[in-house]
């Protein structure tokens, strides 16, 4: 039945009792869970997002160098994203040995991208002028410690599930937390892809989208 | 609704559920501190809150102290005055009222009101409650800071919350600010919990609109705060890098005391617009738990199914929809555009629509029912009274030509005090009532609850209906004291003093609120399992109170909706949500 049926329902009035499982919808709750806090992660960098754009066109803007390594941080995530989909492929066909390769890709190329941005902070910190009032740079360091501290989370998580690697586990078992570790991976990439397309790979990217919108 | 005959088809054979599935303490540390049962995570949301609330009520009587008599109590130096304003408000909207409606009443109510033996991630739930103390852990600290708690006011506005000058400037703003990101990372763990539990974990034949409008009212809340919090936690994030990294997020340039400070550029209406857009739903986020609790109590005691129930289900998801679109009525003197003033104010008006049709279906319930004037039903109809006189003056605020000259004045205090302080604490006191024999298994003092309701209740009235007169009279609101001024005249003096008195007898009334609550755990009657013959599914456990897994072997299989009171042809005058026919068995 769908959602609107559900909603429509006339509940005081004698019914068939529905035989069926009265669940809404048709998911694991785990799997469920994760994609209600997706949805509050991405209201959060929305609303980042949000302010970045108000400040831009209400306020003084003075747009700030980008560090360069910006770049290959995208790149390094984007292969950690392919890794942990190496993982979801292996264990969906079965095949321990490429959920093991593909988990500590995902998670190793993870870190690596989380000590890239260290390392672009360094960059940009030594960069002038640099002036921590100038609301570009506070942005920069704020949006990607957020963004870093939720990939950190998922590190965690994706360390549980190694945990549970040991000994040859039979992989069906071990589908449903590699799924949802990779759903989360791609879903940071996304978020990043649009962080980094938006704010941080020119400085008039977003300017040109306020503009379309007639805002600046 | 009418007796129908089941066939074989219709038998359906419950879930057994593996007890793997729930984690069974092993001692009286994982039993009853870091327990993972809902029930017992819910007593803790709801001891800590009442524990922190009552500092927020001390408080309010302190302010009282000051605008009652402020010649007397010297000691309350405006310092003080703004810290405890601040406090008051902060603990009594976040740590008191949210959390006890979602926390609380969420924790005890969502498992056993579907059919569920305890929330689906258990182990999340408790991280939820243990980081919930620790947020109230921080905010309490920062009564013993040097510089002492933040007084920059409950809506912590920039750039004063942060400068010299403001009272708890050195570290009682940084304390805040990190309970309230604290605050909010324990309840997006247990936001998750409620919202995936009520749509994944419901009993078989439990339809979303079989569901009481409790559990809309906190699942509706619930996905709300899950969408409104952000906000806050971005803008909380931001004025603590403003404070503590010197970044001018909101910080304009500054000229203190004849010297240039660090900060320009920032923009303070940018963390008036985040907090808001937190602070309108927060208002909801508190109020649509109390809108269905209150619906559940009138129609049980009121023996009458509830009126027009599918519209108050659509009432409850509008109210919360629309309550994302009005954020800026709170910002009407901040120099916005009047374009936007005029937007704001018709979806704030919109929004008196579902409420309205909220009300309406309230007294339809009441109207020929056989109402029995219990004391959870004198809170709830107390609620419905305090409500709608709240929320008329809202429609004063909520336009922009009103709202500008009574703007900051003691009629917007009264207003809200009315509509998002005393109508939901109503309900909260009314579900204790009502729901206090399923925790304990015993009945709490009728005749000391009935007093209690006429004090607080007709207490409350004498506190705030004369505040809106003293808000008419231009008597502005976060004024230390206002000494000779010529516009105010001596009987609004005497009208304060009157308030206080009122203030202070209201107070001492909830002393014996606490007392029944703890001489009834011990002393009072035997409740049984079903003592008010309700229908729904958390009084038709096999045990009171609920075992762990509330249910023992089988899950309940549902067979009707919530509200089968009076139902012609029946036996009794309710018929539970489990029984298969009208007739019993």
């Amino acid at each position: 039945m769908g959602l609107f049926q559900q909603l429509t329902e006339k509940p005081w009035l004698p019914s068939p009792l529905p035989l069926a499982d009265a669940r809404a919808i048709r998911l694991p709750a785990a799997r469920l869970g994760l994609r209600v806090f997706c949805g509050v992660v991405t209201v959060l960098f929305f609303l980042l997002l949000v302010a970045y754009a108000e400040r831009m066109a209400f306020e003084e803007w003075r747009p700030s160098a980008q560090p360069w390594l910006m770049w290959l941080n995208t790149a390094l995530l984007l292969t950690a994203s392919a890794g942990m989909q190496w993982a979801v492929t292996g264990v969906r066909e079965e095949r321990i040995e490429a959920v093991r390769t593909g988990l500590a890709g995902g998670g190793l190329f993870a870190v690596a991208f989380l000590a890239g941005q260290l390392v672009a902070w360094r960059q940009l910190a030594l960069m002038t002028p640099f002036d921590i009032t100038n609301a570009s740079i506070a942005f920069f360091y704020l949006i990607t410690a957020l963004h870093g501290l939720h990939l950190l989370g998922g590190l965690v998580a994706l360390g549980w599930t190694a945990t549970r690697l040991q000994g040859d586990p039979p992989p069906a078992g071990l589908r449903l937390n590699v799924e949802l570790c990779a759903v989360y991976w791609h879903f940071l990439l996304v978020v990043w892809l649009v962080l980094f397309g938006l704010l941080f790979s020119g400085n008039d990217n977003l300017e040109i989208l306020l503009a379309l919108c007639g805002v600046r | 609704m009418v007796e129908r005959s089941l066939g074989p088809a219709d038998i359906v054979p419950p879930f057994e559920v593996e007890d793997v599935e729930l984690y069974h303490p092993k001692s009286w540390l994982t039993k009853y501190v870091f327990s993972q049962d809902a029930k017992i995570i819910a007593i803790q949301y709801s001891l800590t809150a009442l524990a922190i609330g009552l500092v927020a009520l001390v408080l309010s009587w302190l302010v009282r102290l000051q605008l009652g008599f402020p010649d007397y109590f010297t000691f309350i130096d405006a310092t003080l005055y703004y810290q405890f304003i601040t406090m008051h408000g902060m603990i009594m909207v976040i740590y008191l009222l949210t959390a006890l409606f979602l926390g609380g009443f969420g924790n005890y109510l969502i498992p056993l009101m579907i059919g569920a033996r305890d929330m689906v991630f258990p182990y999340v739930n408790m991280l939820s409650y243990w980081i919930y103390l620790l947020a109230v852990l921080v905010l309490a600290a920062s009564f013993f800071t040097p510089g002492g708690p933040t007084g920059a006011g409950w809506t912590l506005y920039p750039p004063q919350a942060i400068l010299a000058g403001t009272p708890g400037q050195e570290s009682g703003i940084v304390l805040m600010l990190v309970s309230l990101i604290l605050f909010i990372i324990g309840f997006t763990m247990g936001g998750l919990n409620y919202v995936v539990t009520v749509l994944q974990a419901r009993a078989r034949g439990m339809t979303l609109m079989r569901m009481p409008l409790t559990i809309w009212g906190i699942f509706t809340a619930t996905v709300m705060a899950l969408l409104a919090f952000p906000a806050l936690f971005v803008g909380a994030v931001m004025m603590l890098f403003d404070k503590t990294l010197g970044t001018s997020f909101f910080m304009p340039a500054i000229v203190q005391g004849g010297e240039v400070m660090a900060y320009g550029g920032g923009s303070p209406i940018l963390f008036q617009h985040l907090f808001w857009f937190f602070g309108h739903p927060e208002v909801y986020i508190v109020a649509l738990p109390a809108f269905g609790i209150v619906s559940d109590l009138i129609s049980t005691h009121a023996r009458r199914n509830i009126f027009g129930y599918r519209m108050m289900v659509w009432a409850i998801v509008f109210i919360g929809a629309l309550s994302f679109v009005v954020w800026a009525h709170h910002m009407y003197v901040s120099g916005m555009n009047p374009s936007f003033g005029f937007f704001f104010a018709v979806t704030t008006l919109i929004i008196a629509v579902p409420t309205a049709i909220k009300v309406y279906n309230w007294v339809l319930t009441l109207w020929r029912g056989d109402i029995h004037l219990t004391t959870p039903m004198l809170f709830a109809l107390g609620f419905i009274v305090t409500f709608v006189s709240g929320g008329l003056t809202g429609l004063f605020l909520g336009n922009a030509v009103v709202d500008v000259p009574l703007s900051d004045t003691m009629f917007v205090v009264a207003h809200f005090h009315m509509v998002m302080g005393v109508a939901p604490i109503l309900v909260i006191f009314g579900a204790i009532y009502h729901w206090y024999p399923k925790m304990t298994g015993r009945m709490l003092g009728e005749t000391m609850g009935k007093v209690h309701f006429w004090t607080t209740f007709l207490g409350t009235y004498a506190i705030f209906f004369p505040m809106h007169y003293l808000g008419l009279l231009g008597v502005p609101r976060r004024y230390h004291e206002l000494g000779v001024t010529s516009f105010i005249p001596d009987s609004a003096h005497t009208l304060n003093a009157f308030i206080s008195i009122a203030a202070f007898i209201v107070g001492a009334a909830q002393i014996l609120f606490l007392f029944n609550l703890v001489w009834s755990w011990f002393r009072g009657r035997p409740a049984g399992g079903n003592p008010w013959r309700a229908t729904t599914l958390e009084w038709q456990t096999p045990e009171t109170p609920p075992a762990h897994g509330n249910w023992g072997k089988e899950l309940p299989v549902v067979y009707r909706w919530a509200y089968d009171y009076s139902v012609p042809g029946a036996k009794l005058d309710f018929v539970p949500q489990n029984q298969p026919t009208l007739s019993g068995g």
